[in-house]
């Protein structure tokens, strides 16, 4: 049952005891202890691979530690059992949302309660219980709409009513912010602290450390499987905090003055349709990069930076419009002629386009140059030691952490992974690098590193496009902005001075005539 | 009761890859007993029989290498193939290919010194395998039609189209009313490698022809290719590496293979087209390359195991009266058991740990 009147904030809700659990060699959790209080907001940071969602795992009974206990209002949760956390009241809004697309807000609250025996559904009891929902937490939807025609921030609002219908009491929020604009942020974070004041308790797992610091009370920070910090947030110290995270500190590049050079590549009215449902296509794009600049791409993920990127990278064509290569304008498009014209594309999902997990290191690290003279013997042999040496200088130059060349590149780190495969490209001295997502869920130090091999190109005089969700990176890196809705571009800023708060309103579509 | 769990393991050693093979034999030839058990003979006396049976004699290691032959290439007709994940299940229908070509050309059409006839018909035989792969390999890469569907189905086209020739165009006038091809010129006939017994240079073709396949898939920038594409397509698209060509590549490569099977057993152990020439090599290749997990070097060893268990099974079934089918048991069991020890090489089995709360 939900709690009513005000709350109560001394008495814990759930208590987190010793728990450890390890996977292999890797200790995924370590002795993790905390204290979740009724009606409070806890923030649980850490990077990826701190431990946090195998946490999360032990806690909905998808995992059996290995030892500890989980307490939920005074009582024991059974270890490995999936459900009874549900049952108990916690609830959990993934950062990829479950709903079915293809039903209306009401039924996808009512699916899953129902016997698959009821053949009726209680649609009168649901829809009444949901506007008290709505009305007490201050979570507004329409119920008959389908979800399909919902925007991003109204199905996470349907996600949280989901859970709350299930008398949740405690909401576990993953990644909350992952595909809002800034302004569905600010929304979002005022229903958290609205909810809280209803009774509400709430986890907020995440990795931006300026979102916690405003919406949290408690923080504690995960670090390789421990707990290593717990802090009130109102005492917290950034700084403090972000090397708790860390571990260290993280010397971050700095960009250096470049000016632009001439125009390297440029997208004319450039059209597609959408390679797949979760993207758009492309809309009269028109797009110049130039020497020595990054053009960063703001955008809510799925507006069309895929089409975007796959057009620059030749493996998309066009509908209409035309590509144009140092004004010379181009007529065949495939991703090796682009690639013999200088272009290097760092593609969103590192290991299911970028890493070959089951080849070896030296494997990865040359087959981009797999055709090259110099690695082949006569009758088209490997040329082993050639190989050898191209893949030992591709790991030092770009500090390739790997225990042997020869062992499986699945066993690297996500961020020794990211500076092999940007490496490879970098190693051809690429004209124009397309780097998308570049530095998504990398620890801090690895996002330095990347960062500067970025900063690199721009400082050789070479033209980088640079598509990311996370908009301080964006406006760290980028000379130049502009931002992508519904497969159309925007004119482009100077990312200097730019106002973060009205590239989060384009990126919302304002702007955009339809 | 005893807890356990299962936890995967980050790393493999060679030597459990290496064992494994081995100890699921040991296991399907234990499962096996119970039926032999279940006929009232004793299991071990069996299979000294059928380990007599396939290496007792000099006639008898003759025999079951010459099983072995189009064994071993139709093995590594599904290992290539397999190792790009191209689902080839055709070999038998490539293998009849292969020997209808080798029956068009090898019987008088062409004549040519023995030195260039043999590599001839090889080659014609290689060829008429590849190419019949090649319409589906085009179909697979550019209207996504499921190339486990059309290589099957191309079966039974190829083998009806077999036997229609056999009774009919192609019928040899001279072979008494059976359904068999003219016989292949006696430049093309590969010779015996041991006198009076049916083993043929056939044998020593494929396992040369196994040799080079390891070596193309081994050290070879092809071989590089079709592994990374094998792997993971996605990658290797972005990273440059022309995807549909090396599958069509692998997908000639497969077809040949099963089309000199076609052509040992036509030009070496019979000498003609016959409607009963492969009794399922295309399909027990598939066992072949599975045993050896994909690797040419072992295809050659599971190649003459498999063998053995078929010609050994008719051994032991004379002498103990137990059906000759337990072979097609036994090969299963082991296929299967193989498979699943490569699953349980991913995990080890850690005992104790916490127990559930129910």
């Amino acid at each position: 049952m939900l709690i009513m009147g005000a709350p109560k904030k001394m008495s814990a809700l759930l208590e987190i005891k010793d728990i450890s659990k390890r996977f292999g060699n890797l200790v995924a959790n370590d002795k993790i202890s905390f204290t979740q209080m009724q009606g409070e907001v806890l923030a649980i940071l850490g990077e990826n691979g701190a431990g946090k969602t195998t946490l999360m795992n032990i806690l909905f009974g998808h995992y059996t530690p290995d030892a500890g206990q989980i307490v939920f209002q005074g009582s024991k949760l059974p270890a490995g059992k999936p459900g009874s956390a549900i049952e108990a009241g916690i609830g959990m809004v993934h950062q990829h949302f479950t709903l079915a697309e293809n039903l209306t807000v009401l039924e996808n609250i009512i699916i899953g309660q129902q016997s698959l025996l009821n053949f009726s559904l209680p649609q009168k009891y649901a829809r009444e219980k949901l506007r008290e929902l709505s009305d007490k937490f201050g979570l507004p939807i329409e119920p008959d709409a389908l979800v399909a025609n919902l925007s991003v921030s109204e199905k996470q609002r349907l996600e949280i009513l989901k859970t709350l219908y299930r008398d949740c009491t405690l909401l576990i929020l993953d990644e909350p912010t992952a595909a809002l604009t800034p302004q569905e942020t600010d929304s979002l974070f005022a229903t958290i602290k609205h909810m809280v004041k209803n009774g509400l308790s709430v986890i907020l797992i995440s990795h931006k450390l300026n979102e916690i610091l405003a919406v949290s009370d408690r923080i504690v920070v995960l670090r390789h499987g421990k707990l290593v910090g717990e802090v009130i947030t109102s005492e917290a110290n950034r700084t403090e905090i972000a090397e708790m995270i860390v571990g260290g500190t993280v010397d971050y590049p700095k960009k250096e003055t470049s000016s632009p050079g001439k125009e390297v590549m440029r997208l004319k009215n450039i059209s597609c349709n959408p390679i797949n449902e979760s993207t758009k296509g492309l809309n009269e794009v028109d797009i110049s990069l130039f020497e020595g600049q990054i053009h960063g791409i703001a955008g809510v993920t799925g507006n069309g930076q895929t089409s975007l990127a796959k057009m620059m990278a030749g493996h998309l064509k066009p509908e209409k419009g035309e590509i144009f290569f140092d004004q010379k304008r181009i007529e065949v498009f495939s991703p090796k002629k682009f690639m013999e014209r200088g272009v290097a594309y760092i593609p969103e999902d590192r290991n299911i386009d970028g890493l070959v997990a089951d080849m070896s290191v030296w494997e990865n690290a040359v087959i981009t140059e797999i055709s090259n003279e110099k690695l082949k013997t006569t009758l088209g042999f490997l040329n082993n030691s050639n190989c050898n040496d191209a893949a030992q200088i591709l790991c030092e130059t770009y500090d390739v952490r790997t225990q042997t060349l020869q062992q499986p590149a699945r066993l690297l780190s996500g961020g020794n992974v990211q500076k092999l495969l940007l490496g490879r490209w970098l190693i051809r001295q690429p004209k124009v690098l397309i780097a998308c997502q570049p530095t998504r869920g990398l620890d801090e130090g690895a996002i330095a590193s990347i960062q500067k091999m970025i900063l690199d190109v721009r400082q050789k005089g070479n033209a980088v496009l640079l598509i990311t969700e996370d908009l301080d990176e964006l406006l760290k890196l980028s000379d130049t902005v502009s931002v992508i809705y519904n497969g159309k571009l925007s004119n482009s800023f100077p990312a200097e001075g730019l106002d973060r708060s009205r590239v989060g309103l384009m990126m919302a579509g304002e702007g955009f005539n339809d | 009761m005893i807890n356990f769990r299962l936890e995967q393991r980050e790393y493999v050693s060679p030597w459990l890859v290496f064992l494994a093979p081995i100890g699921a034999i040991i296991f399907s030839l234990m499962i096996a007993s119970i039926l032999i058990v279940l006929a009232d003979v004793s299991p071990l006396e069996s299979y000294i029989k059928l380990f007599v049976g396939a290496f007792g004699s000099k006639n008898a290691i003759a025999e079951t290498l010459a099983r072995a032959t189009p064994l071993i290439l139709t093995g590594l007709a599904a290992a290539i193939a397999f190792r790009a994940k191209f689902w080839n299940i055709g070999a038998e229908g490539q293998l009849y290919a292969g020997a209808l070509a080798v029956t068009f050309f090898g019987t008088g059409l062409i004549e040519l010194p023995s030195f260039l006839m043999i590599p001839f018909l090889f080659l014609v035989g290689a060829l008429a395998g590849g190419l019949l792969l090649l319409p589906l390999v085009l179909l697979r890469n550019y209207y996504k039609v499921d190339e486990v569907v059309t290589t099957l189905l191309t079966n039974f086209i190829i083998v009806l189209l077999v036997g229609y020739l056999l009774e009919g165009p192609w019928k040899d006038p001279m072979s008494l009313g059976w359904p068999q091809g003219a016989s292949v010129i006696d430049e093309g006939v590969l010779p015996q490698i041991i006198p009076r017994t049916r083993l043929h240079l056939g044998f020593i073709i494929s396992i040369f022809i196994a040799l080079t396949i390891w070596l193309v898939l081994s050290r070879t920038i092809l071989g590089f290719k079709i592994k990374a594409v094998g792997i993971n397509p996605s990658a290797s698209h972005h990273a440059g590496i022309p995807v549909i060509r090396t599958i069509i590549i692998v997908a000639l490569l497969s077809g040949g293979m099963a089309g000199m099977a076609g052509v040992t057993e036509t030009a070496g152990l019979k000498g003609y087209l016959t409607l009963d020439l492969s009794p399922g090599f295309g399909y027990a290749g598939i066992a072949v390359a599975m045993l050896a997990g994909l690797n040419p070097i072992g295809i050659i060893f599971s190649g003459i195991f498999l063998a053995s268990i078929y010609v050994g099974a008719d051994a032991m079934s004379r002498a103990m009266d137990v059906p000759t089918y337990l072979a097609d048991v036994i090969v299963a069991l082991t296929v299967l058991s193989v498979l699943i020890s490569i699953i349980i090489l991913q995990f080890r089995i850690v005992f104790g740990g916490q127990k559930r709360d129910i």
